[in-house]
């Protein structure tokens, strides 16, 4: 509901003291404000998620190399994956989905912004727990260990016989804090959707990106839970005695192993669910085109949804199921493939026929549909379970899923970040500088996860500090090295355009790419109301509606 | 304008760095087959690394052909609906959906789910139904932090991280059943040319096959993250004629040879912490937790392959494990040089 | 800065849309539902599988007087809002209390059993798989309940102040969804743990 304060901060002037401007942003519950919280949080943990791989792949550079010992190397693909995926990913989706959302809805803010906020803390705590650890976790062997247990953390490797000291707890409690967080978010996000849209704005008028990240939010609450209560279960081991993953007891490793994929597989679709969202967005707008088959869309994201929870031992096909589990694991592994795949067709029907920009965004989409497609496939790959037997476990699984994530994930968010930025900030970015981010990216993202393909073909498993030369691996792994840095690089441009931009950027008006959705009918930045007066929407594409009276979309859709 | 330009060049680079990419995977295919790559998944030499690799090829067929004909449509729609420099400033067509073609491009997609999963579960069924027949050799792996111990229950024979089958004739196949065990951790049985991978988890025992068809040493590692020094659970299979195998299994049935004289070497190896890990039959010593060593020098690697089986490496191994696999859970023994000198020696009389 | 947005129609609002606090709390239940969902199965799966005893058999007695009394309470909070929404305060103070007696009857019944189990039968949480699962599920289903008591306590101190009201009874309509999960909870738990597993 709309936030009674009509004291709202002033901007720009010098009396306005540092101190009562951190305040304002510590105590806010302006569902913009926590966005771009939560998205600078993301930023910075982007840059030591990525430290740690550069430092794994310098490691990996060579056979042999003993650039770093092997406690440090696995605390450092620990680190890297939990960081990323709890707070980098997860914590930037969750900015760009309580930024938009309210906008593109026509309300003032999210349904609960006092929840809003204190899922946000919860999940900045969980991260600043987590590295704590490396100052904080005393164990037998001395001073700050971070947990090198891996980002999934089997059963018994997690029990206190064989996990000593305390870093596996910073990691049980971290994720136990900020899947709090996750949860109060999807409680905000669901609760929003569903109550507080504007007037006319009926569930099949909403954008596709409220659809999409309402999937993700559901699927949060079924998948985060069943981890909060392996988590528990872990602690309850480790300081209560516990037996849950005990095997000496009569436990059972395996349930650990289904428990967490339960979670595990969903929500790998949590994470790409709103790349699609910006996809889905961005993709018409620069085609000049409405979305292709809206409801086909929304209906193939519920199938995912539905899906995804089916799915989960595909993680699991060299444990030792029954021939009938692994099949029935494979088949739907396969099915969820046919609405990921009739998505990437709508995009393809949308683009055809249109007039493509290719502004940074679109860049980024682009590339995005490409390197999505190929994720998938190896994929479908991954879900044949005799080919898993060789490719599990292997370069070929940390190839596939860093595809998905870093090539379609992450350049989708690149993509979101270029398109909104005008609207988070009032400012255009450097158009030069976009461009330029994006092919060194491109180049390293290539260079790096093209050739990752090959070790795991050629027999090279994951989570190994170094590997024997003479087994075909060595050429592979340097070129997969050299592209981070161009990768880095990368980042490096984007971080400089959006400092640069944001201070001297060209003044970017509400609308600065002519698009249809609520958020560009409003000032750049939004004032904290949002809209002077609640919009009444009678089409998917409102503002088309008033550029177009002629042929308004609402006569067509 | 340098929209126009950018989109040819993104088509023309991403079609370049793919079809790089294909090349070199078929390349390397073909030519890091043995002995350039000892762990080429597709250069199977046991029935079930075949039947995988038979499926695999089909099935990276199907997904090859699905990527060209999607990536060229991608790549078709990005160069030919750009915008014009000549553009005239207007929308076009605001096409909001078709059914037939949503039916077309559903019904498709599923009716190629249905072919790759029928043809997975038939290899599904092929390789974990198979049940050991009569002569098949049975071996029980049980997986450590970070070695391999192999027992040969049928044949009464325990060892460590080498294990020896024999070759199996095709027309006469001689499999070997392993069931595989953990005594800590998760661990897995990679050996790609062999058989695709199988966990080793504790309390919960699992089963796998091998009919190896060429004689040879066949290399792997340990696939599943199980500590500190999980990199080097190194895998080392070698298959042998089957007189040799059984050759191998005789010596290794006999007790440690004995001389008449206790070695000074046998005694610090006695007296130290030595026998609360290791075995060696026939003498006092039969800890468990490390591997047995009666036949240590019948073994070409230690330390689960990280290392030779050389008088230095095994010297060094006994005074400071770190320096060959930091992380392993043999301690240093603290030993004087002479005492150093001496268990060595003895050591190398395990053959 | 000047705003260069777009003026939109204002039009009288006609669409019902569900109400957040209603929605907000289903979607707390469907999260806390699915954990423990995964702690019955943890339970389910377990059964049997003990190296040691003491077995469910051996020491488990069904506590059927207080889950009577806890399955009453989702009565007596039904009569309580029922009762505000009516605009009887007073009413609505009586049952509520009763509400929150009822709960804590219920815990004092588990404090007592647990008891019993820990000292007399030697069954803890660290004694076998059985006593992990058992003290687990039915130590989470227990903190669900002192949570919703705490909850219940404080908005009778609101009530005995009287700062309660009539138009308040769709708030205290939301948390007492919460408390009638918590009853469903024990069903399962109960059927689980004293029927099942026996």
């Amino acid at each position: 509901m709309s936030t009674d304060s009509i004291t709202w901060p002033q901007t720009g002037t010098a009396a306005h003291p540092f101190v009562d401007r951190l305040h304002e942003w510590v105590t806010t519950v302006d569902h913009k404000r926590l966005g771009i919280l939560y998205i600078i949080y993301a930023l910075v943990f982007l840059l030591i998620a990525g430290i740690e791989a550069i430092v794994i792949r310098i490691q990996l550079i060579r056979p042999h190399n003993d650039f770093v010992s092997p406690q440090v190397f696995n605390r450092m693909f620990t680190m890297h994956g939990t960081t990323m995926i709890f707070f980098v990913v997860m914590p930037v989706l969750f900015g760009f989905a309580n930024y938009l959302i309210p906008l593109m809805i026509g309300a003032r803010d999210m349904a609960f912004p006092r929840l809003n906020a204190f899922s946000f803390w919860m999940t900045a705590f969980g991260g600043l727990l987590l590295y704590f650890s490396l100052v904080g976790a005393n164990g037998l062997y001395g001073a700050g260990n971070a947990p090198d247990v891996g980002w999934f953390a089997y059963a018994p490797l997690t029990s206190p016989t064989f996990s000593v000291g305390h870093s596996t707890d910073f990691w049980t409690l971290a994720l136990l804090v900020s899947g709090f967080g996750s949860i109060g978010t999807a409680i905000n996000i669901l609760a929003t959707v569903l109550c507080m849209r504007c007037p006319g704005m009926t569930l099949a008028k909403m954008p596709l990106f409220a659809w999409l990240n309402f999937v993700m939010a559901g699927l949060v609450i079924l998948a985060v839970s069943p981890l909060t209560a392996a988590q528990i279960m872990l602690l309850v081991d480790r300081y209560l005695g516990g037996h849950f993953f005990d095997t000496q007891a009569g436990g059972s490793a395996v349930i650990w192993m289904h428990f967490f994929w339960i979670f595990g597989h969903p929500e790998v679709y949590v994470l790409v669910l709103p790349a699609f969202a910006f996809a889905s967005e961005i993709i018409p707008v620069f085609s000049r085109k409405p979305i292709f088959g809206y409801s086909v869309m929304v209906g193939a994201t519920v199938a995912i949804g539905f899906i995804s929870m089916s799915v989960w031992a595909h993680h699991m096909f060299t444990v030792g199921m029954s021939a009938s589990a692994n099949t029935f694991f494979v088949l739907s592994t396969m099915a969820i493939a046919v609405p990921t795949g009739i998505k990437i067709f709508n995009w393809l029907a949308t683009m055809w026929g249109g007039k493509i920009e290719f502004k940074t965004p679109m860049l980024f989409c682009i590339a995005f549909l490409f390197q999505f497609l190929a994720a998938g496939l190896t994929g479908v790959m991954l879900s044949v379970a005799p080919f898993n037997w060789h490719l599990g476990n292997s370069y070929f699984v940390v190839a596939h899923f860093h595809y998905v994530i870093v090539g379609g994930i992450l350049f989708s968010l690149f993509g979101a970040f270029y398109y909104w930025f005008p609207k988070m900030s009032g400012k255009m970015y450097s158009e030069t500088l976009g461009k330029l981010h994006f092919w060194l990216f491109l180049i390293g993202f290539h260079l790096t996860f093209d050739f990752m393909h090959l070790p795991g073909l050629l027999g090279m498993p994951r989570r190994i500090y170094t590997y024997e030369p003479g087994r075909g691996w060595d050429t592979w792994n340097l070129i997969v090295t050299i592209g981070v840095f161009f990768q880095a690089a990368g980042i490096l441009v984007f971080l400089g355009n959006l400092l640069w931009s944001y201070f001297r950027g060209k003044t970017a008006g509400s609308d600065p790419w002519d698009a249809w959705t609520l958020e560009w009918s409003t000032p750049s930045p939004p004032p904290e109301y949002n809209f002077s007066v609640i919009p009444t929407v009678k089409s998917r594409r409102p503002l088309w509606d008033l550029k177009h009276p002629a042929d308004p979309d609402w006569k067509f859709e | 304008m340098r929209g126009g330009k950018n989109s040819n060049t993104v088509g023309v680079l991403q079609t370049f760095v793919f079809v790089l990419s294909s090349a070199v995977i078929a390349v390397a295919a073909k030519t890091t087959a043995p002995p350039l790559s000892p762990t080429n998944i597709f250069a199977p030499a046991s029935t079930p690394a075949e039947s995988i690799f038979g499926l695999s090829i089909f099935v990276l067929a199907v997904t090859a052909a699905i990527f060209v004909v999607v990536f060229t449509l991608l790549a078709y729609s990005v160069v030919k609906f750009r915008k014009r420099k000549n553009d005239d400033g207007r929308e076009p067509p605001q096409v909001y959906g078709s059914n037939q073609v949503e039916v077309a491009w559903t019904v498709i997609p599923i009716l190629i789910v249905v072919a790759l999963f029928m043809a997975t579960a038939r290899v599904i069924a092929d390789i974990q139904k198979a049940s050991p027949p009569a002569n098949a050799i049975e071996v029980v792996a049980i997986g450590h932090q970070f070695w391999w111990e192999y027992r040969y229950p049928g044949l009464h024979v325990v060892t460590a991280n080498e294990l020896h089958v024999p070759v199996s004739d095709p027309q006469h196949p001689t499999p070997t059943f392993i069931k595989l065990l953990s005594a800590d951790t998760d661990h897995s049985f990679w050996v790609p040319r062999l058989a695709g991978k199988t966990d080793l988890i504790p309390n919960h025992p699992n089963h796998m096959w091998i009919d190896p068809h060429e004689t040879g040493l066949y290399l792997g590692q340990c696939a599943q993250y199980c500590g500190t020094q999980h990199a080097k659970m190194l895998l080392r299979v070698y298959v042998q004629p089957r007189d040799e195998f059984d050759r191998w299994i005789q010596q290794q049935r006999e007790p440690a040879s004995t001389s008449d004289v206790v070695s000074e070497g046998q005694r610090v190896f006695q007296t130290t912490a030595c026998i609360n890990c290791h075995a060696v039959a026939g003498t006092v010593a039969n800890g468990r937790f490390g591997p047995d060593l009666t036949h240590l020098m019948s073994r070409e690697t230690i330390a689960a392959g990280a290392a030779l089986n050389t008088p230095e490496n095994l010297r060094l191994w006994i005074q400071k494990p770190d320096a060959i696999k930091p992380g392993s859970l043999m301690p240093a023994m603290e030993l004087a040089d002479h005492e150093l000198d001496a268990v060595t020696a003895y050591l190398e009389t395990l053959r | 800065m000047n705003a260069t947005y777009i003026p939109m129609e204002q039009q009288p609002v006609t669409a019902q849309l569900p109400s957040r606090g209603r929605v907000g709390m289903f979607v707390l239940i469907a999260a806390e539902s699915a954990v423990f969902t995964i702690f019955v199965v943890a339970y389910i799966f377990y059964i049997g599988k003990s190296l040691t005893g003491p077995t469910p058999q051996d020491v488990l007695a069904a506590p059927i007087f207080y889950s009577i009394c806890l399955l009453s309470s989702s009565v007596t909070i039904h009569l309580a809002v029922k009762a505000l929404r009516l605009g009887n305060v007073s009413t609505f103070s009586r049952w509520w209390f009763a509400t929150i007696a009822l709960g804590g009857i219920f815990l004092y019944g588990t404090a007592t059993e647990w008891h019993r189990l820990i000292y007399t039968e030697g069954l803890s949480i660290s004694t076998n798989l059985f006593g992990t699962t058992y003290y687990s599920l039915v130590g989470l289903h227990g903190s669900h309940v002192v949570v919703g008591i705490l909850c219940l306590t404080l908005v009778l101190g609101f009530a005995l102040t009287g700062r309660v009201k009539q138009e308040h009874a769709y708030r205290v309509d939301v948390l007492s969804l919460y408390w009638h999960f918590v009853d469903a909870v024990w069903v399962v738990v109960f059927t689980v743990v004293y029927i099942l597993g026996r």
